[in-house]
């Protein structure tokens, strides 16, 4: 009884057997020589990557290659240091499970370098080296830091009220028959439809592009949004709504204690489909009409054949959108930690 | 426990009387109508256990919903101390067969819902704290219910039910799922709960060794359409013993009503 208390309740470090102890500090010891070993592997590929950028000259002009080998040899060094010198624990491990991606990042980084700024093997203007890139993060930051700040001021401002409607409207479905039979047909007549075929209409409708983008940055979200909180709304059991009605729960109370509740999962679903359809809309919108945002910098970027620029948004876009769910997620699991077995992001 | 007793004690409120009159209810199913209860009249004192047995389907747990106010009958009428049971109300609770707690609420917040959905947890939060410690899950209050066994849920059901000091608890077969010993602990325990409180019992139950043990009268049911086919007054004092073989002559007499005394 007492080692099984002690070993669940995660006391029992100080009380196990002298032999036990021993053999968990073989394992630690052993842990602690394959994470160095994985590190070097990580360092190793890292500084090959910085010394592919001194030892051939590029066969293009750009002007941050130097300052790219120093910032892998950093990373190098870092991430020998890191995995030598951090103590044992929840961090070691973590760091142990990230070095072989970081090896592979580093290999791929080297060979990306020399196919295109040293040998040439990619066609170059297509496919810029990494030097370029950076040379746009530096170089051409206020730019892009407004098409950024334009992107996540209409997405936000889009999604949040999608969002809000599409949830209301649900619950306005799930819980009124009179509110069903008159939305459930507009919904399934306008639902599928996808919101860029609005776009034309939009932006001579709406007094300006942005009010014209949100709007169907909000249809977008709403839609699912709308469709899964009904069905979440529908989905709770009839036995929940017996028992609040015998300890003598109004509508109301239905309504935003059970139903609501109830309908969470659903929503965070309908949330998250909202949102991936949400950034389609966003940059085929910014593309179009509206002046500003990573979308209008893609497009102005093909137009002067700027490819590094390119991509260096479409990284920034890819961080971005995965920071977004990254973010749902998160909100999801604390609002629904009674929930068993939640998929991790 | 005795300290819990004691908080409950000043506001013990006695049963009310139920009385069913002429209770006919049918369902709808797909436009054919299909007869539950015939003809069904009952009256039961106040702080009287009633066990409702009959065979499965017979429409027993279809009365405790009439009785409950979750439905209407279709002819008769249902009363609570002469006045008519039109809607569901927390002076009749009632405990189901599955705990139904809300998986999104804590232990805690299970067993307040029903003062929050009356507007009056704010000043009653003492209440919930007690019906807790009645029925020993005072350490579980920030629990979730999946961390909780099939016992420990329905005796949280049971305090979020007698934590609105029902005047008629509704029990609709509330031990069906739990295994032997946890049901044997639990009987003893809703037996003391209905001692101390006053409140009058409607339990319906398969298990006649559970009524004969628990009621003070049974009311034996047909077969669906349900009619009452035999009213028994339990008439030995508690604490009841299991072994007791006046239980086990009623018991007996009791199986033989439903026709599954062949074994016995």
């Amino acid at each position: 009884m007492s080692t099984f208390s002690a070993s669940e309740s995660g006391l029992g470090t100080s009380r196990r057997p002298l032999s036990l102890r021993a053999a968990a500090r073989r394992s630690d010891e052993g842990r602690l020589a394959r994470r160095v070993a994985a590190g070097l592997a990580a360092g190793a590929t890292w500084a090959a990557f910085g010394a592919s950028c001194l030892w051939w000259d590029d066969l293009g002009d750009w002007s941050r290659t130097q300052a790219l080998a120093i910032g892998a040899f950093v990373v190098a060094a870092a991430v020998v240091i890191a995995a030598a010198a951090w103590p044992p624990g929840r961090g070691g491990d973590q760091i142990t499970r990230r070095l072989p991606w970081l090896t592979l990042l580093g290999a791929v980084l080297a060979v990306w370098e020399l196919a295109t700024a040293k040998f040439g093997w990619a066609p170059l203007p297509f496919f810029p080296p990494p030097q370029a890139i950076l040379e746009v993060y530096t170089d051409d930051m206020p730019k892009l830091a407004a098409s950024v700040l334009a992107s996540v001021k209409l997405q936000l401002g889009g999604y949040a009220i999608g969002a809000a409607a599409g949830f209301l409207t649900g619950v306005a479905i799930g819980c009124s028959r009179a509110v069903g039979y008159w939305v459930h047909p507009v919904l399934r007549f306008i639902g599928p439809l996808p919101a860029t075929a609005w776009l034309p209409i939009a932006f001579f409708v709406f007094p300006s592009s942005l009010s014209a983008s949100t709007f169907l940055i909000a249809l977008a979200t709403g839609f699912p949004v709308t469709v899964l909180t009904w069905s979440g709304v529908a989905s709770v059991s009839p036995a929940y709504h017996d028992v609040a009605r015998t300890l003598g729960a109004s509508r109301w109370f239905l309504i935003t204690r059970v139903a609501i509740p109830g309908a969470l999962p659903h929503v965070f679903v309908g949330l998250f489909m909202g949102l991936g359809a949400s950034f389609a809309v966003l940059v085929v919108a910014e593309m179009i009409g509206v002046k500003a945002g990573l979308g209008w910098y893609l497009q102005w970027a093909q137009g002067w054949a700027a490819y590094a620029n390119m991509y260096a948004a479409l990284i920034v876009m890819s961080l971005l959108c995965s920071g977004a769910i990254t973010l749902l997620f998160k909100t999801r699991d604390r609002l629904l930690v009674w929930q068993k077995g939640v998929v991790r992001w | 426990m005795v300290a819990a007793a004691a908080a409950l004690a000043p506001r013990v409120v006695g049963g009310a009387a139920l009385e069913v009159d002429r209770v006919s209810h049918a369902f709808d199913i797909d436009g054919q109508l299909l007869p539950v209860l015939n003809n069904v009249s009952f009256t039961v004192a106040p702080g009287e256990f009633v066990a409702l047995l009959g065979p499965s389907g017979c429409g027993k747990s279809t009365l405790l919903r009439l009785v409950a106010g979750l439905e209407p009958p279709r002819a008769g009428s249902l009363s609570e101390d002469g006045v008519p049971i039109t809607r569901p109300y927390p002076s009749r609770v009632v405990v189901f067969q599955d705990p139904t707690l809300f998986p999104w609420r804590t232990v805690w917040q299970n067993v307040a819902l029903g003062l929050q959905a009356q507007g009056i947890l704010k000043r009653e939060r003492a209440r919930v704290d007690a019906a807790l410690d009645l029925v020993g899950l005072a350490k579980f209050r920030n629990a979730y219910p999946h961390q909780l066994s099939g016992g420990m849920a329905q005796r949280v059901a049971l305090a979020r039910a007698l934590v609105n000091d029902p005047r008629i608890l509704v029990l609709d077969e509330p031990l069906g799922k739990l295994d032997s010993l946890t049901r044997i602990a639990m009987q003893t325990e809703i037996l003391s709960l209905w001692q101390r409180s006053g409140f009058t019992s409607l339990l319906v139950t398969h298990d006649v060794e559970e009524a004969v043990f628990l009621a003070t009268r049974i009311i034996v049911f047909s077969d669906r359409p349900a009619t009452i086919k035999a009213e028994i007054e339990v008439d030995r004092p508690y604490p009841r013993h299991r072994g007791d073989p006046a239980l086990a002559e009623l018991r007996h007499r009791i199986l033989g009503l439903l026709g599954a005394d062949a074994t016995w």
